[in-house]
């Protein structure tokens, strides 16, 4: 690869990089929840691009496709449904509890880079070579119908118990809603 | 490969992962518990596929698109959860949910 390109790459790599952290941090930090789903829609959309930088083009189409599309519409649906209930202002628990997640938190990045540059860090700066086919539909397609064929249909049982899951949770809480609002009527 | 090598994409990863972490852990709202969920998985993702490129092989592609699946099934039954908590007129805070508390 040219020097140029690589210069590109590192770019784009740097561009993506900060986008998808900076969008995690405001996920996790914004109180009211609809702008902390567009943060979060930001944060799969540079995702996508640090996939399509890996080579894994189908993967990048289907993060754009299913999660920046289906799975957020479904987040802003709810969120619209809730109004202002959804509101999530920053609970004032005890000091101890943030300070506890903090440090919870820290020490997952600590361990999860400390064990990657222990066990891999010399052997992951060469990369293997792959042909153009690599991460294509084609490819992924292949490998879904022939060495992980029973991943496959796991994933469509999957789906199909969380679909009818779905519609049950839905008739349930509509009834409940209505002898609710039945027993007690809203002022 | 042209820009960074895969220890750079492992990095944001972790990263991701203990941000999605800090949310979960510091949040009541489970709206936001569940965006922070789907931050933790994307997390995972990026290391499967980092992986997958670093080998050369598509597998780690393969478990991605099913950890897309499980998240989607995961944001129905939760969102499900949700709007039954709304529709009951309970209060929207992990905290106050106690019925089953021991």
């Amino acid at each position: 690869m040219s020097g140029a390109g690589n210069v590109v790459a590192w770019i784009v790599w740097f561009v993506a990089a900060f986008a998808c952290i900076g969008s995690a941090i405001a996920v996790i930090s914004f109180s009211n929840p609809f702008y902390s789903a567009l943060a979060l829609i930001g944060n799969l959309g540079s995702l996508a691009v640090l996939y399509l930088l890996l080579s894994a083009e189908f993967v990048a189409a289907a993060q754009v496709l299913v999660y920046a599309g289906a799975v957020m519409v479904m987040f802003l649906f709810v969120i619209a449904y809730l109004g202002g209930r959804a509101d999530a202002p920053w609970a004032g628990g005890p000091g101890w509890q943030a300070l506890g997640a903090i440090g919870a938190a820290a020490a997952i990045l600590v361990e999860v880079i400390v064990v990657i540059g222990l066990k891999a860090g010399g052997r992951l700066s060469h990369e293997a070579d792959i042909t153009g086919a690599f991460g294509s539909p084609g490819d992924v397609g292949r490998l879904f119908l022939t060495d992980h064929l029973l991943a496959f249909e796991i994933t469509s049982i999957v789906l199909l118990v969380a679909a009818v899951g779905g519609v049950i949770l839905g008739t349930h809480s509509s009834r409940l809603g209505e002898s609710a609002s039945a027993e007690a009527p809203t002022p | 490969m042209p820009g960074p090598d895969v220890p750079w994409y492992l990095a944001i990863s972790a990263f991701l992962f203990s941000t999605g972490a800090l949310g979960v852990l510091l949040r009541r709202s489970p709206l936001i518990i569940l965006l922070s969920l789907e931050i933790m998985l994307n997390g995972a993702n990026l290391a499967l596929i980092g992986f997958s490129r670093e080998h050369g092989r598509g597998d780690g592609q393969i478990f991605a698109l099913a950890v897309m699946a499980v998240a989607a099934s995961e944001v129905v039954v939760g969102l499900g959860l949700i709007v039954a908590m709304a529709r009951r007129r309970l209060d929207l805070d992990v905290d106050k949910l106690e019925t089953l508390r021991g």
